[in-house]
């Protein structure tokens, strides 16, 4: 019991401090690497939970695809970030406000925080679960029979991002000259060179 | 359920959704030259989803585990959807044409974005609403920003993108704190829960999460103070596309509101009824004033829907049948009354190129008389004098607002409604007082001359079809009560 809450502070504490090191480092390379910390830490916080599932997509999903496109888009980019943050500090009380004024909403809900009696009879999905069922287990008999809608929405919307990635991006450029292997390797002798009989003395 | 009784409801989706792919998939293998093909075969898609619609189910039903629900009121909605669909996809052929915007995924884009609001209008469930929304909105904010060669439209796209994820965040958080303290997200459940009133221990988080999702909602709807991105937007983005930003969509989220508001939410009538109440006043209010120094006509028409949507805001606060069939009627009126000044807007084209500046139309009755006499149809029926369309409109949500006994929010809303009035006559004014200015190019389309008769027809002559129009909205609205 005390390792799991000792487990619990320290991947807390490290989540909420490399949080913070993500907006104040100086180099954007060491916020993007800050940033997986938080991730990482994270998914710890979610083994904690017992969700081993969501633990893992977080890892392969926002540190896998997430952070490295960041990383990418930090290095390749050329992005003067000292510039972009020119007056950062001039919104800072304003950010501040927003800051308290949702950290005190915040306090007020949660003090007020009671799990509804009654919300056993309302929750109307029920799953077989005994000790064998793992998390995905669980999830995938849900999630391709129960929401068999939200996860055709879900793709859907997908396709939808595709398309509109390529429509905004994908360019025809007609004087840029592509290798089109199958045609260099049909080419005969006779396409491309031609011998002349040359008389002498006459040339061509 | 049987899966194929639970196909039977999704018939229009469903077919909207085949058809899209089957489009791209042809778009994808013949190129841009398929562009006018596949906008027809949209058009005709769409008119058949319509009959699909008609001949679906009249009493509620639901499918996939209550996620998915049809009754008459998401009928209703929906043919007015893809009606609003249709007649901006037949606007947009020549422009596109014109302007050379070929990509064959314009009109694919347009259909997803209307099975996006479908979903919206049939969700039962927090999470379908907002997958729905959110194929909605990924379709627009990519439309908005189709022309990306030009700076205004991809400046249109990327405020509409980065302030739609705000206002998605903004949803979900407020879905998490009602699933949070009633540990459900079905609306049947919701409303269950909140039949008998809620719990102390529950209240502040209910009504937290609660004034979220409304907060996002509104800026679906674009209402005050949530209407910040409309009026660039609306400049930015092509003309045909503004026309179905100010129709569909706000039609959709209007409709998604009022679901939300009276369905799950319906026990807690009282406390939602202020924030509605403040959200239509300062919409009604500020549509009237920021409009008046517009020089754009499409930043004119972008404050202007701002202003509609708080008349409309007015029937949904009364909480009443009356209310909701108003907010209906309200919607239907809006789309004819939208589609036709877009047409109009749309025939501002002089030595082949858009002119948007208010002060071109100068002296258009001696120049092209047929389109002043429709813009002036239009006009005074946006300002809500009769016997147009507009009116009736008005009459019924403040009628509804009356019965409910809310009297400021009437008398405020009237005095909006005169104010805005100003606005709408001096583009009435210009038109036939003020010194010509050069012609207007005669070559409009026939599409567009089309649509611009026939709308101004239905506006005008629109007392004849009022008391059927009226008769589906009760219904439509009562399947709500139930």
């Amino acid at each position: 019991m005390i390792i799991s809450s000792l487990a619990f502070y320290l991947f807390s504490f490290i989540t909420i401090f490399s949080a913070v090191m993500v907006i104040s480092a100086r180099n954007p390379v060491h916020s993007v690497l800050f940033l997986i910390l938080a991730f990482f830490n994270s998914a710890g916080l979610f083994v904690l939970l017992g969700a081993e599932f969501l633990a893992m997509i977080l890892v392969v999903v926002y540190v896998g695809a997430v952070a490295v496109l960041f990383l990418f888009v930090v290095m390749m980019l050329d992005i003067n970030f000292v510039e972009l943050r020119e007056g950062f500090l001039q919104y800072l009380p304003i950010g501040a406000l927003v800051g308290i004024i949702l950290m005190a909403e915040l306090v007020l809900i949660f003090g007020s925080w009671v799990i509804n009696p009654s919300s056993e009879s309302i929750v109307t999905t029920s799953i077989v679960y005994n000790s064998d069922t793992t998390n995905t287990h669980a999830l995938g008999q849900l999630i391709y029979t129960h929401y068999i809608y939200l996860f055709q929405a879900a793709g859907l919307l997908l396709l939808v991002a595709m398309i509109g990635a390529i429509v905004l991006t994908v360019r025809k450029r007609p004087t840029v000259k592509r290798q089109n292997i199958s045609e260099q390797v049909a080419v005969r002798v006779d396409d491309v060179i031609e011998v002349k009989d040359v008389t002498s003395g006459s040339g061509i | 359920m049987n899966i194929l009784t639970e196909i039977n409801l999704i018939w229009p989706e469903l077919c909207i959704a085949l058809s899209a792919m089957c489009l791209l998939m042809i778009g994808a293998f013949r190129g841009d030259s398929s562009n006018k093909t596949i906008t027809w075969v949209s058009i005709c898609v769409m008119g058949v989803a319509c009959l699909l619609v008609l001949l679906g189910p009249n009493n509620p039903s639901s499918a996939f585990n209550n996620l998915f629900i049809v009754d008459q009121f998401s009928n209703y909605s929906k043919i007015l959807i893809l009606m609003g669909a249709i007649l901006t996809l037949i606007l947009a052929l020549p422009y596109n044409l014109r302007e050379g915007i070929h990509q064959f995924e314009f009109p694919i884009l347009l259909l997803f974005s209307v099975l996006g609001m479908m979903m919206m209008v049939s969700a039962n469930d927090l999470i379908a609403l907002y997958l729905g929304i959110e194929l909605q909105s990924l379709s627009l904010y990519v439309l908005a920003a189709i022309r990306r060669d030009s700076i205004k439209s991809a400046e249109a796209g990327l405020k509409y993108f980065v302030l739609g994820a705000l206002s998605s965040g903004i949803l979900l958080y407020g879905m998490t704190m009602v699933y949070g303290f009633t540990g459900a997200t079905g609306f049947n459940e919701l409303e269950l829960a909140f039949s008998n009133g809620v719990a102390k221990n529950q209240f502040i988080g209910v009504t937290v999460g609660l004034v979220f999702i409304l907060c996002a909602l509104a800026f679906k709807v674009s209402a005050v103070p949530f209407h910040m991105w409309t009026p660039d937007v609306y400049e930015g983005a092509p003309t045909p596309i503004t026309a179905f930003f100010s129709i569909a969509p706000k039609i959709a989220a209007m409709i998604l509101l009022s679901r939300v508001l009276l369905e799950p939410f319906g026990g807690l009538f009282i406390q939602w009824q202020q924030v509605i109440c403040f959200i239509s006043i300062a919409s009604m209010a500020f549509g009237a004033f920021a409009a008046i120094n517009q020089t754009n006509i499409k930043r004119l028409m972008a404050y202007s829907s701002i202003g509609h949507m708080g008349f409309v805001l007015v029937g949904l606060a009364s909480g009443s049948i009356a209310g909701l069939q108003a907010v209906l009627l309200y919607l239907t009126v809006y789309l004819f009354m939208n589609v036709g000044t877009f047409a109009c807007i749309l025939a501002m084209k002089r030595d082949d190129r858009m002119v948007e500046e208010i002060n071109q139309l100068a002296g258009l009755s001696r120049t092209n008389p047929k389109m002043t006499i429709a813009l002036t149809v239009f006009m005074f029926s946006m300002a809500g004098i009769p016997p147009l369309a507009g009116f009736f409109g008005k009459y019924f949500v403040f009628k509804a607002a009356i019965d409910a006994e809310l009297y400021t929010l009437t008398v405020i809303g009237l005095l909006a409604s005169v104010v805005s009035a100003f606005y709408y006559l001096r583009i009435v004014k210009l038109m036939y007082f003020d010194e010509a200015v050069d012609k207007f190019d005669r070559s409009i389309g026939k599409e567009i001359s089309f649509i611009t008769i026939g709308m101004s027809f239905v506006t005008t002559l629109f007392i004849i079809i009022l008391w059927p129009v009226l008769d589906f909205a009760a219904i439509a609205a009562s399947s709500i009560f139930l």
